[in-house]
């Protein structure tokens, strides 16, 4: 402490840390550039295959064996009706999504915020417990309240076993814990004057929240629905585990009947549409980097 | 806890009315029903999907419930379920594959991994760091169906794996021949590693850069190496992270199975690669033999779910959990 007072700051004291510094640089920086190696190793085959006859580990290679092999033939499946129709689903599960977890994590969130009620310590504990808990174990379950749903007359076919929306609302029940803590975060930073004047002023609840606090929390909210639109997009177990055949199949699940049921497996092409099925996420990759950093960490404090 | 209460204090003195509460209990319980008006959607789907699957899940555990009596009421069988689960052959087998793939992923990868990484892209500059990181999100944000198909291409046996042939051409190794039918738990711990490991970097990553500055500069102007920098002051104050990342992915490793299932279903043979959690959803869906066993899944399922409840139970202790349940501002008008 006291030779920081006295000793002129940061003086190197000769060649040699400066060195080592340099060398602890060219090491940092080999490092994380060989830890990123596979990952940009996958990319790099799905962008070569999708555009290749066959690949042989990342090089193209022809019908007689040589270099080469350049074809578009692997998206040939633009045209096919099947793949639309599970794009179609995706897309479903993934507004569904935003919509339900928005709705019901903006006004959950604010009540648990905001207001103090019977069996708030209660709720609140058990989805901080439901958020550290993949509820992937409870599937088997859910399958038979998804069944009994769909016995229900009427809305039945919609929200049961086999259906679209079945799976949209498994799928909204298991990010809501998330969603739910996110938004009492944001919710909790809020100054309260503004709110307090217009409860004194007569405003019911329902108006100070849907007026004064839900644009307040718009940002909070914008991260929270790019991150349940790609949850809902890339969602796999769900939609597998709980429908039957490629009608109601979304683009994850349409992609591995791609490689299972078609022998052998047509690699370029499932490249293609695995491609195919990311231009979304890529573009929010593009666009939207600092805030997707963000989400994927403040998701997990709760506030 | 002292904290909330003068919060409290100070809302009722902004309001001004110290009396007022006693009178409004007809108001105390109209402001609930808001609350639950509120919370309606939220409890509704909660009670559906967790709180009743739960029990369920318990229940099933007890019948023999399969698709082959799926029509006739259930029929309740005590503890059978059980004792077959802990005489089943490969019950070492799956247990022991369970701890190993839990704690071979969590020490490598999502707390070592994630923790070098984030205190080397924070030694960098900043704009390269973050670009670093960046790329580490992508297995994240990637379709795990999209994910796998990447690394079955990696991991395949010549002539079409990337891995055997790169090593070769540019490192010299004869060839290594590591492919995913041959080290399957290579492949799955890998995989498995890769997105996991950017969860910690990116709270770690956050917690560090919430280290004052001063203290490093003073450190280093001590003379510190970045070894005792790291050691004697980021790793102290960064104890909290760690811990939660630990409890935390243990869970989720514990948990999850969807990546196993996608890469090798739990195979190649018998049971290799198959841990606790794919063996409930297995003997609960995958129809092998034409017949799903959801009683006896749901047995698998319900032991590992009383064992993660206790993890989560741990878990919520560290998580600071008084201060986010601190008592609301307005509750008073």
């Amino acid at each position: 402490m006291t030779t920081a007072e006295i000793a002129p700051p940061l003086q190197p004291s000769g060649p040699l840390p400066k060195a080592r510094e340099k060398m602890g640089r060219r090491f940092a920086y080999g490092f994380l550039i060989l830890s990123i190696v596979p990952i940009l190793i996958g990319y790099a085959w799905l962008i070569i295959a999708t555009v290749s006859f066959r690949t042989e580990g990342l090089l193209p290679r022809n019908a007689e064996g040589g270099i080469g092999g350049f074809t578009l033939r692997n998206w040939d499946f633009i045209t096919d009706a099947a793949i639309w129709n599970a794009m179609w689903n995706s897309l479903l599960i993934a507004v569904a999504m935003v919509i339900g977890v928005g709705i019901a994590s903006t006004a959950g969130g604010y009540a648990l915020s905001r207001m103090k009620f019977a069996g708030r310590k209660g709720f609140l504990s058990m989805t901080l417990v439901l958020h550290a808990f993949k509820a992937e174990m409870l599937l088997i379950a859910i399958f038979f309240v998804l069944r009994f749903l769909g016995d229900i007359p009427i809305i039945g076919d919609f929200i049961g076993f086999n259906s679209v929306g079945g799976v949209a609302l498994v799928m909204i029940a298991l990010e809501l814990p998330l969603g739910i803590w996110l938004m009492k975060g944001f919710f909790d930073n809020l100054p309260w004057d503004m709110e307090r004047a217009a409860l004194i002023d007569g405003a019911s609840r329902f108006r100070v929240w849907w007026q004064i606090m839900l644009p307040q929390v718009r940002p909070g909210l914008a991260a929270l629905s790019l991150f349940t639109f790609i949850a809902g997009w890339n969602a796999y177990l769900v939609p597998f585990t709980f429908t039957i055949g490629t009608k109601v199949a979304n683009m994850p699940v349409f992609l591995n009947q791609l490689i299972s049921d078609t022998a052998p497996t047509n690699w370029n092409q499932v490249a293609a549409v695995g491609l195919f099925q990311m231009i979304p996420l890529l573009i929010f990759f593009i666009f939207t980097q600092e805030l997707l950093l963000n989400i994927y960490a403040g998701g997990s404090k709760g506030t | 806890m002292t904290q909330s209460l003068d919060k409290e204090a100070l809302a009722r003195a902004a309001v001004g009315a110290p009396g007022q509460q006693r009178k409004t209990l007809g108001r105390r319980l109209r402001t609930t029903a808001t609350a639950y008006g509120f919370m309606g959607p939220a409890i509704a789907l909660v009670l559906t999907f967790f709180v009743a699957p739960g029990i369920l899940l318990l229940i099933l555990s007890f019948t023999d419930l399969s698709s082959a009596n799926f029509g006739d009421p259930w029929t309740f069988i005590g503890f059978a379920n059980f004792e077959r689960l802990f005489s089943d052959p490969f019950f070492p087998k799956i247990l022991r594959n369970t701890v190993f793939y839990v704690f071979t992923t969590l020490i490598l990868f999502n707390l070592g991994l994630a923790l070098v990484l984030a205190l080397v892209t924070t030694n960098i500059p900043r704009r390269q760091g973050f670009f670093f990181r960046l790329v580490w999100l992508l297995p994240r944000l990637t379709p795990s169906v999209v994910y796998i198909l990447m690394w079955q291409r990696i991991g395949q046996a010549d002539p079409f794996g990337i891995y055997n042939q790169l090593m070769p051409e540019f490192l010299g190794a004869s060839g290594g021949n590591l492919y995913l039918g041959g080290s399957p738990w290579t492949f799955v711990i890998l995989t498995n590693g890769f997105i996991g490991a950017s969860f910690g970097m990116i709270i770690f990553t956050s917690a560090l850069e919430s280290i004052p500055k001063d203290l490093i500069t003073a450190a280093k102007v001590d003379g510190a190496t970045v070894w005792r920098i790291i050691r004697d002051i980021k790793l102290p104050l960064i104890k909290w992270p760690l811990l939660f990342i630990a409890t935390y992915q243990t869970l989720s490793l514990l948990t999850s199975f969807e990546y196993i299932l996608l890469l090798t279903e739990g195979g190649p043979g018998l049971f290799t690669t198959e841990v606790w959690a794919l063996t409930a959803y297995k003997r609960a869906f995958a129809t092998y033999f034409g017949n799903s066993q959801w009683a006896f899944g749901a047995t698998w399922a319900i032991v590992l779910v009383t064992v993660a409840l206790l993890l989560a139970v741990v878990y919520v202790k560290l998580f600071k959990f008084n201060e986010l349940i601190e008592e609301p501002r307005i509750e008073n008008l």
